[in-house]
C-alpha cells in the first residue's frame, strides 16, 4: 500500500506523483505580457521614490516598471540588473511586503502595493530567456581577487569586479555554486533550476572562475590567498547553526532546518524524500517558515511551528506567516522546548509557555507536549571557521564602511558580515560596494 | 548602443528629446535640472517683446483630463508666455548656453507683429548665444486676442511674412511653430518655407475646453466662475499631431523640410513614430509636467535599445522612414481581404467584440452557446473594431485572405493584384485600365 500523510514515521510518497510539480512549482507564476501591462500601469512614477529608498541595491523601481509600461522589459532588466545583477533571484526571494511593496504609495493608499516583485521578475525572465548579458567586461587589469563563498554576496561582488576588468576565483566550500540560492531557499520560490542557470547567466561576464569544493580552513587558508591574490572577499555565510541546548536533542529525527531545505533543494524527485507524520519546526525565521511549509508540501500530516517569543517577534514577516498558514502550518507562539522525548527515535516534544519579564524571557510552569516523529531546529545560524586575525563585531565578522575587515586588503559582506538585514538582497549589494572599494583601492595602487 | 546624437538644422544635440517651450523651460533653474536629468535640448519659454511684464491670471492655470485611474491623457492651459523680465530671461539664457554647451538652445519669441519688433528681439536673442529661435504662432490663448501667437498662424501669409523678417534680420536657423488651429496644416507649412523658415515644429496646443463644473456651471479651468478656452496638449492630442507631421512631411512643397516633432510624447515609441513620420528631433512637455524630468531616461533607453534591436545607428537613419508608407484613401490596395479571426484559447468570453458588432457594425460575430464568439466570414467586412474593443491583446486578429481564396462575403476570388479606388469600376471618374 503506497504511504499516505497518515502513515507514521519517516516516510517518502506520501503524496500522488503529481501532487510533487504542483506544490514545488512556483508558488506565484510568473505574469504573462498582459498581467504585466496591467500591474505596471499602477505605478505612479513617484518621485525620489520611497520604494527605492527600501531596496537595499537601490534600483530605479519607477524607471524600469516605466520602461514595462512602454514595451520594453529588456531595458528594464537593465536598469534592475545595473544595481543588482542577482535582480532575478531577487525578484523571487526577497520579502517585498517588508521592503519596496511596504513603501509602495498605494501601499499606503489602497492597501494593495505596486507588484514589484512579480514585475521585477517579468523583466529580469525577458532578457534572462533570451540568454542576453547586457554587460561588457572593462580591458583586463592583470589585477586578481579572491572571493570565498559563490553565494549572493560573493557573485554579486565577482560580477562587479570581473566588469571592472579584474580576474576573479570564487571559492566555494559545496558542490555547487549558488550558496543559499542553490541550498537554503525554499523551492516554490525558485522553481525550475533557476539558481544554477542564475549563476550560469552571470557567468557570461567573463572573467571569473568558480572553483567548487573548496572551503576555507579545510582547502584554503586566507593567508595563502592574501599572498597569492590582490584582494580577498569574504563571502562565507553563516556555516554554523545554534543547538537547542533541550534534552534529548541527540534522538533520532531530529535534525536542523537547513541541512532539511538543503536536502530537498538538491533532490530531483521530492516523491522519494522521507518527511514525517508529525513535524515539530522549532524557530521563527524564514527558515523555520520554509522548512515547515515544505514539509507540509510533502505530505506531512500535521506541522506545528513552535517559537519562544510572540508573533511580532518572529523573523519571518507576517506575510511569511500566513503563507505558513494557508499552507496549513499551525504556528504556535510564546512556548519554548524543554525536553524531546523519545526512546532513540523522537516520539514527542514538551514545551514550557514563556513569559516576557524585564529581566527576558522566562519559562513558565505551564507545559504541553506535541506528537512528531521528525522535529526541525530553525533556530538560527551562526559564523563558523573563521580565520584567526579577522577582529568580530558581536558574532560576526567586523567592518567598516563598504566591507572593509580588520585585515588589509580583506573585504566581508553578506551574512557574515556585521551590520544589515540577513537577506539576499542586502547580500547583492553589500558584495557589489565591497567590489567597487576593492576596485577604487586596486586602481589607486 | 545606438548613437542618439543628432544635428537638426545646425543644431547639436546628445540626444533628440527636447522641452518644448512651455512652463518647464521658463528659467534656468528647471532648464538646469532638466539638463542634469539627461535632456538633449529646451525650447525656452516663450520671450515677449521689451515692456512691462506680461501678467497671467492668479486663479488655476491648467485643466486635465483624466483616464481610469486619474491618469494624465490630457492637459490645457491658459498660461501666456513668460511673465518674467526680458532681461533676466536673456540673462539666464546666455548663462545656461555657456555652462551646457552640448544642449540645444532654442529660444521661442512672440512679438507684435511688426518688423522692427521682430528685428530688436532677434537681436537681443543673438547676444546671448543661443542655438536658433523658435516663432510661436502657435499659442490659441490670450495672446492671439492681441494679434499674436495663432492670430499669426491661422493667416500663411502672416507666417510668411514674419518669417522672412526673420530670416532676413538674425544669421540664427529659424523654427516656425505651427497651430494646430487650422484646416489644413500644409498650408501654414508651405508659408513657412515660403518665409525661408529653417524648420518648422508642431503642434502647438489644440483650442479646448477640459470639462464644466456642473454645479457651478464654468469652464474649467475657473477663474471666480469663469473660463475660457486653454491650449490642450498631452497624450491625447498625439494622434493629431502625428497626422500633420506626415502631411508635411509628404507635402510635394514641403518635403524635405525639416521638422521638430511634438504632441503627447510620453514614451521612447511615441518618439520613434514621430521620427518615423518624419521628424528630426521631438519636443515633450505634459509627460515632463506630469512624471518630471526624470522621464527622459526611460525615452532614452528604450529608443537606444529599439534602434539597436532593428539595426539603426543613428536618429537620422529613422527620421522619415514611415513616410512612403503615408498616403491617400483613393491609393489604398482594394484587394486586400482580411476576416477576423478569433482566438478560442485566449477568449475570455466577455463578449464585447459582439455587442460592438452586432451593435454599431456588421452583424458579423456569433453568439455561440457557452458564450463561444465566432466570426461569420460572410458578414465580415474586415472593420477591425473587435481587435480594437478586445481586452485581450492578439485573442482577435485580422488574417488576410491569400490570393486565390473566395471571400465569403462577396463570392468573389481574391486577387493577388495591387488595386485602388482610381482604377475601380464604381469610380465615376476612374482612368481607364488600359
Amino acid at each position: 500500500m503506497p504511504n499516505s500523510p497518515l502513515t507514521p514515521g519517516i516516510v517518502p510518497g506520501r503524496l500522488p506523483a503529481e501532487a510533487y510539480d504542483r506544490n514545488f512549482g512556483d508558488l506565484y507564476p510568473p505574469f504573462d505580457r498582459h498581467e504585466a501591462a496591467v500591474a505596471a500601469d499602477r505605478c505612479y512614477f513617484c518621485h525620489d521614490a520611497p520604494c527605492v529608498a527600501a531596496c537595499p541595491t537601490a534600483i530605479d523601481i519607477p524607471l524600469f516598471i516605466r520602461q514595462i509600461q512602454a514595451g520594453n522589459p529588456e531595458g528594464a532588466a537593465k536598469t534592475i540588473l545595473s544595481q543588482n545583477i542577482l535582480g532575478g533571484m531577487c525578484a523571487r526571494v526577497c520579502p517585498t511586503e517588508t521592503l519596496c511593496e511596504e513603501a509602495c504609495v498605494r501601499e499606503a493608499a489602497e492597501g494593495q502595493p505596486v507588484e514589484i516583485g512579480r514585475l521585477q521578475r517579468y523583466a529580469t525572465d525577458a532578457l534572462m530567456a533570451r540568454g542576453i548579458h547586457p554587460f561588457t567586461r572593462a580591458a583586463p587589469t592583470g589585477r586578481r581577487v579572491a572571493v570565498v563563498g559563490a553565494g549572493p554576496a560573493g557573485l554579486a561582488c565577482a560580477h562587479r569586479l570581473a566588469l571592472h576588468g579584474h580576474e576573479v576565483t570564487v571559492f566555494d566550500a559545496r558542490p555547487k555554486p549558488g550558496g543559499l540560492n542553490e541550498y537554503g531557499i525554499a523551492a516554490y520560490k525558485t522553481a525550475g533550476g533557476f539558481a544554477q542557470a542564475e549563476v550560469e547567466w552571470l557567468l557570461k561576464i567573463g572573467g571569473i572562475r568558480i572553483e567548487t569544493g573548496k572551503a576555507l580552513g579545510r582547502d584554503l587558508a586566507l593567508e595563502d590567498l592574501r599572498r597569492d591574490f590582490d584582494a580577498v572577499f569574504l563571502g562565507i555565510g553563516l556555516a554554523g547553526v545554534n543547538a537547542l541546548a533541550a534534552e534529548g536533542e541527540d534522538c533520532a529525527g531530529v535534525r536542523d532546518a537547513v541541512d532539511f531545505i538543503a536536502e530537498l533543494r538538491q533532490t530531483a524527485d521530492l516523491s522519494r524524500l522521507p518527511i514525517g507524520r508529525d513535524v515539530v519546526v522549532i524557530g521563527g525565521g524564514m527558515t523555520a517558515v520554509d522548512a515547515a511549509v515544505q514539509a507540509k508540501l510533502l505530505g506531512a500530516e500535521n506541522v506545528t511551528i513552535v517559537y519562544r517569543r510572540g508573533r511580532a517577534a518572529m523573523g519571518a514577516s507576517a506575510y511569511e506567516q500566513e503563507h505558513a498558514a494557508a499552507t496549513g502550518v499551525r504556528i504556535i507562539t510564546g512556548a519554548a522546548p524543554l525536553r524531546i522525548i523519545g526512546n532513540g527515535a523522537v516520539r514527542e516534544v514538551e514545551f514550557a509557555y514563556t513569559e516576557e519579564g524585564p529581566e527576558g524571557l522566562r519559562l513558565t510552569a505551564d507545559t504541553f507536549r506535541l506528537k512528531a516523529d521528525q522535529v526541525f531546529k530553525a533556530i538560527g545560524q551562526t559564523l563558523a571557521g573563521v580565520p584567526e586575525g579577522l577582529k568580530l563585531a558581536g558574532r560576526k565578522i567586523a567592518v567598516e564602511g563598504p566591507g572593509r575587515t580588520s585585515l588589509p586588503g580583506v573585504w566581508a559582506g553578506g551574512d557574515c558580515a556585521a551590520g544589515g538585514d540577513d537577506l539576499t538582497v542586502t547580500a547583492v549589494a553589500e558584495g557589489r560596494d565591497a567590489a567597487e572599494d576593492i576596485h577604487r583601492k586596486l586602481m589607486a595602487g | 548602443m545606438a548613437n542618439l546624437a543628432t544635428e537638426f538644422v545646425g543644431i547639436r544635440s546628445p540626444n533628440p528629446f527636447w522641452l518644448a517651450s512651455a512652463p518647464p523651460t521658463d528659467k534656468e533653474y528647471n532648464v538646469v535640472r532638466a539638463f542634469r536629468a539627461g535632456w538633449g535640448g529646451v525650447v525656452w519659454k516663450t520671450l515677449g517683446a521689451e515692456g512691462p511684464p506680461i501678467v497671467n491670471v492668479n486663479g488655476p492655470r491648467y485643466g486635465v483630463v483624466w483616464g481610469p485611474d486619474r491618469r494624465v491623457l490630457g492637459l490645457n492651459n491658459i498660461e501666456l508666455i513668460t511673465d518674467r523680465p526680458l532681461e533676466v530671461n536673456l540673462r539666464e539664457i546666455k548663462q545656461v548656453k555657456r555652462d551646457w554647451p552640448d544642449r540645444a538652445m532654442v529660444v521661442s519669441l512672440m512679438v507684435p507683429c511688426d518688423e522692427e519688433s521682430w528685428k530688436a528681439i532677434l537681436k537681443r536673442v543673438e547676444e546671448t548665444e543661443a542655438d536658433a529661435v523658435e516663432l510661436n504662432f502657435g499659442c490659441p490663448h490670450g495672446m492671439s486676442e492681441r494679434g499674436m501667437g495663432s492670430a499669426v498662424g491661422q493667416v500663411p501669409e502672416y507666417i510668411e511674412m514674419v518669417t522672412r523678417w526673420c530670416k532676413m534680420h538674425t544669421r540664427m536657423p529659424v523654427l516656425v511653430k505651427l497651430t494646430p488651429n487650422i484646416t489644413d496644416i500644409r498650408y501654414p507649412a508651405r508659408a513657412a518655407k515660403r518665409g525661408g523658415a529653417d524648420a518648422v515644429s508642431l503642434i502647438n496646443t489644440i483650442s479646448s475646453i477640459t470639462s464644466v463644473n456642473l454645479d457651478t456651471m464654468s469652464p474649467e479651468p475657473s477663474i471666480d466662475g469663469k473660463g475660457t478656452h486653454g491650449g490642450y496638449c498631452g497624450p491625447a492630442v498625439k494622434p493629431i499631431a502625428l497626422n500633420m507631421v506626415a502631411e508635411i512631411a509628404r507635402d510635394p512643397e514641403t518635403a524635405g523640410l525639416p521638422i521638430s516633432g511634438i504632441g503627447g510624447i510620453t514614451t521612447w515609441r511615441d518618439a520613434a513614430e514621430f521620427l518615423a513620420l518624419g521628424a528630426g528631433t521631438v519636443q515633450v512637455c505634459t509627460a515632463a509636467m506630469t512624471y518630471g524630468f526624470r522621464i527622459v531616461q526611460e525615452m532614452i533607453a528604450g529608443l537606444s535599445d529599439w534602434m539597436d534591436a532593428k539595426g539603426y545607428s543613428s536618429v537620422a537613419e529613422v527620421t522619415g522612414r514611415a513616410v512612403p508608407n503615408v498616403t491617400d484613401w483613393q491609393y489604398l490596395n482594394l484587394n486586400y481581404v482580411t476576416k477576423a479571426r478569433i482566438d478560442q484559447q485566449l477568449c475570455i468570453k466577455c463578449g464585447r467584440c459582439y455587442a460592438a458588432c452586432e451593435d454599431t457594425s456588421h452583424q458579423a460575430i456569433w453568439m455561440k452557446p457557452g458564450r463561444v464568439f465566432e466570426v461569420n466570414d460572410a458578414e465580415c467586412v474586415a472593420c477591425n473594431l473587435c481587435v480594437d474593443v478586445c481586452p485581450v491583446e492578439g485573442c482577435i486578429t485580422m488574417e488576410r485572405l491569400p490570393a486565390g481564396a473566395v471571400d465569403a462575403r462577396t463570392g468573389r476570388v481574391v486577387s493577388g493584384d495591387y488595386a485602388n479606388w482610381t482604377t475601380h469600376p464604381n469610380n465615376p471618374m476612374a482612368r481607364a485600365a488600359e
